[in-house]
């Protein structure tokens, strides 16, 4: 799962039956800094989500599946949930292995 | 599975249903020293991990399903135990 930021919504009069109905969201995806990651994204809407609104979303197989109906619909991201608040400790450190043996508290 | 460590938590009211009752985490993927880090991304919490714990993060929606025991809940990662320690012999 990822965040991202709705930066805007899409409108297609010409589409694939299934998506009929489906609300499709511009989003912008977003790393635990909020900061932008890789191009814009459509993603189909679920939770009723704003532009301006950071949700998490859902790739893949799995983004069908959050339709409230229709288990087929030919999407591959949807957001499925709208962000209150991200909680990040910065001063977490130690994302390297080496070999050898190593214990975690 | 994924070896990664937590590194926050996200608070949502508005959810799929599938989410409730489990926290949402920020893991960073851990990676071998001299290779290039992975991206961040949400997992669901299914060990009682806190923030700094080393997980085990399956990454694959019918081990999620079959974990939650819900037949049509979207989820692709899930923190499925915390680890206590790890031994690399070759890199």
């Amino acid at each position: 799962m990822l965040l991202g930021k709705i930066v805007g919504t899409a409108v297609a009069t010409i589409k694939t039956p299934e998506l009929t109905g489906v609300k499709l969201l511009v989003v912008q995806p977003l790393d635990e800094n909020q900061k932008p990651v890789g191009t814009l994204k459509v993603a189909a809407d679920t939770t009723q989500a704003g532009v301006g609104d950071i949700v998490f979303m859902v790739r893949a197989r799995e983004a069908a599946l959050s339709l409230p109906d229709e288990k087929f619909v030919p999407v591959d991201l949807a957001a499925i949930g709208i962000v209150d608040t991200i909680n990040i400790d910065q001063s977490i450190k130690g994302f390297e292995l080496s070999p050898g043996y190593s214990k975690f508290n | 599975m994924v070896i990664a460590k937590v590194i926050g938590t996200i608070v949502s009211t508005i959810k799929h249903p599938a989410y409730h009752g489990y926290k949402l985490q920020v893991v960073q993927p851990l990676h071998l020293t001299g290779q290039p880090p992975d991206e961040t991304f949400l997992a669901l919490d299914n060990a009682d991990a806190g923030v700094g714990d080393t997980v085990l993060v399956m990454r694959e929606g019918s081990g999620a399903r079959q974990v939650t025991q819900i037949k049509d809940a979207p989820i692709i990662s899930m923190i499925v135990g915390i680890l206590d320690s790890i031994e690399i012999t070759e890199s």
